[in-house]
């Protein structure tokens, strides 16, 4: 219960971060998310993007900034595959806005709150793209079950060592 | 009182504003996503990427930022691996360099043997009115990044419109075919693997010559479609372009067939999986095609004659009777040649090849014809031609073996000490002579 209760206002401040942050962390995870899935194709399953977007968004706790931030990032993402561009914002518009909506709520930065919720997420925007490529695009996708919950599973470990590291580069007050 | 109202309702609008603001813009932002999601599928362009300007646009400007970066990785990696390899294979270069020798005689020996084979099919091609496709000309392009999802498999390469790429140029490896150019920028381009869903390709069944499209599935395997349950199709049959896509050129190689499963969504028609040729997730370097022409390329007709000229000088140095000039004259101990080894001597005639068969018309089991004729061989029971007028100088070569015995004993114990013999054969029987 600890985890998931905010006692003081002190607890539910935003985090700070240099402003350079908050666009090269983004434009470093979409370049990751490109480059290494060529070197080990296994890297597909983890989406890094995802992970940036629920990081900043709960770390500002402002759902309309991390809304923002999640279309801009699922667009760039989309600008790299052959899909119409949106495809992915609307995705992580959506993913954005309630991981601020939470982090108002909750305690963020523990490991275990961590990787419960990036994995909810993952599933969510697994969930959400599959929607939108099979409702609104009428794209053949199919949902592997399976798959999703592996890749879930991977993205909230890889999402607790990155959200570690972004620790690392918020600004002391 | 009018001015009481309005005033109310403009205060409930700015606290329903200021309560709902953040849900509000949120379906802002997503309304407007999804009417930029309706555009781009009604409007796609007609330059063959499904692309408008605005979205070309933006795809330019997030490939123009991620590609310096992954060049930039990729160079640097590969510097420092060919540096390492290049420390370690310093020392099997020149093992390496013989086998290579060897390696390239052997395939010009076996193009050479083919040139005729390629010359007949274009001949007859052109007889048929058949327009064969060429590879004129191929850009080497290094491949610096994918699209980060498993769901669209898009590669995108170091070379752009600068270099002469294209929209739906086809790109292969010396494996197999990869995929096509989708967009093209300034210095990068995107390539839609033929695994993809969205891709489609035109192909043939090597052996069974059955056509279809091949596409890729939802989980990533390249599979043709519409095939007929009653098709003898076996694994391990090679796949190959069809031509029929106007976008590869006929006979390149996607792949070998893998099994034959049932297709749910195209019932009661089967799909065909195919294994790639090409090792589609882990490519680095690709060829893109260029330029394509009905007649074969000059670089390649060159090839083709070199390599018949040089075949002929390798089997002229693996022929062990041939004349492989004065430095490889054995020398006897007192210094001169040995017998036989004299460079200078004329070469031994050339004898005709020796039949696996012998019967009373083979040239090789003719004995001299005094021999014959002082010998008491018997003679062949077969009616002889020698009555014939006009057929002397024939009737005297005419094979005496025994009708009796197996002319397939008799040939070899009359033709070996005559090939073993280093003097030439008289070309004329003696008592053919006048």
């Amino acid at each position: 219960m600890a985890l998931l209760d905010h006692s003081t206002r002190e607890e539910v401040r935003q985090h700070r971060f240099h402003p350079a942050v908050f666009i090269l962390a983004p434009l470093f995870a979409i370049f990751l998310q490109s480059y290494l899935p060529l070197r080990h194709p296994g890297f597909a399953l983890v989406d890094l993007p995802l992970c940036i977007t629920v990081y900043f968004a709960v770390s500002r706790r402002n759902p309309v900034s991390g809304a923002l931030l999640g279309t801009g990032i699922g667009i760039a993402e989309d600008a790299l595959t052959h899909f119409p561009l949106g495809m992915q914002g609307i995705a992580k518009a959506i993913a954005g806005y309630l991981a601020a909506s939470i982090g108002a709520r909750i305690d963020v930065d523990n490991p275990g709150t961590r990787i419960l919720m990036m994995f909810f997420f993952t599933l969510l925007d697994s969930l959400l793209r599959f929607g939108i490529e099979r409702l609104l695009l009428n794209l053949p996708m199919e949902w592997f079950f399976g798959h999703e919950l592996l890749r879930a599973a991977i993205n909230a470990l890889v999402a607790v060592i990155l959200f570690s590291l972004l620790d690392r580069l918020r600004q002391r007050e | 009182m009018r001015s009481t109202a309005t005033t109310g309702t403009e205060a409930r609008m700015e606290s329903f504003y200021s309560r709902y603001r953040n849900v509000l813009l949120l379906v802002a932002i997503l309304l407007a996503q999804i009417i930029g999601l309706a555009v781009q599928v009604r409007r796609p362009s007609a330059a063959g990427s499904g692309d408008t300007g605005q979205v070309r646009l933006i795809r330019y400007w997030v490939t123009s930022i991620v590609s310096p970066l992954e060049e930039f990785f990729l160079w640097t990696g590969h510097g420092i691996r060919g540096a390492w390899h290049g420390y370690l294979n310093l020392r099997g270069v020149r093992n390496q360099n013989l086998a290579l020798q060897a390696e390239v005689d052997r395939l010009r020996m076996e193009q050479a043997s083919l040139a005729e084979d390629v010359r007949q099919g274009q001949r007859l091609q052109a007889l048929l009115g058949f327009k064969q496709q060429y590879i004129y000309q191929t850009v080497a392009a290094q491949v610096i990044g994918t699209s980060g999802t498993d769901q669209s498999r898009v590669l995108l390469i170091d070379k752009g419109s600068l270099d002469g790429l294209r929209p739906d140029m086809p790109v292969i490896t010396p494996d197999g075919v990869v995929g096509k150019v989708r967009d093209v920028f300034r210095h990068s381009a995107q390539v839609l693997e033929i695994n993809d869903a969205a891709s489609g390709l035109g192909v043939i069944l090597q052996s069974t010559r059955l056509r279809g499209i091949l596409r890729g599935n939802t989980e990533g395997q390249t599979e043709i479609i519409n095939i007929l349950p009653d098709e003898q199709i076996q694994p391990g049959e090679a796949v190959i372009t069809s031509g029929g896509d106007q976008v590869f050129p006929r006979g390149l190689p996607v792949g070998v067939v893998e099994r034959v499963v049932n297709d749910p969504e195209r019932a009661p028609y089967m799909a065909v999986l195919v294994h790639p040729d090409a090792k589609l997730s882990r490519l680095e370097e690709v060829l893109v095609i260029t330029q394509i022409g009905n007649t074969l390329p000059t670089q390649e007709e060159s090839d083709l004659i070199s390599s018949e000229q040089r075949a002929a000088d390798v089997l002229a140095q693996r022929l062990p009777g041939q004349d492989t000039g004065p430095q490889q004259t054995k020398l006897g101990p007192n210094g001169k040649p040995l017998p036989g080894q004299d460079p200078n001597a004329p070469p031994p005639p050339a004898q005709p090849p020796q039949p696996l068969h012998t019967d009373r018309f083979s040239p090789m089991g003719e004995p001299d014809a005094s021999a014959a004729s002082s010998s008491q061989a018997p003679m062949s029971a077969a009616p002889s031609p020698s009555t014939q007028p006009g057929k002397k100088k024939r009737r005297a070569s005419v094979p005496t073996a025994p009708a009796t015995a197996p002319a397939t004993d008799a040939a070899p114990a009359q033709t070996l000490p005559e090939q073993a013999s280093p003097a030439p054969a008289p070309t004329t029987p003696p008592e053919a002579q006048p």
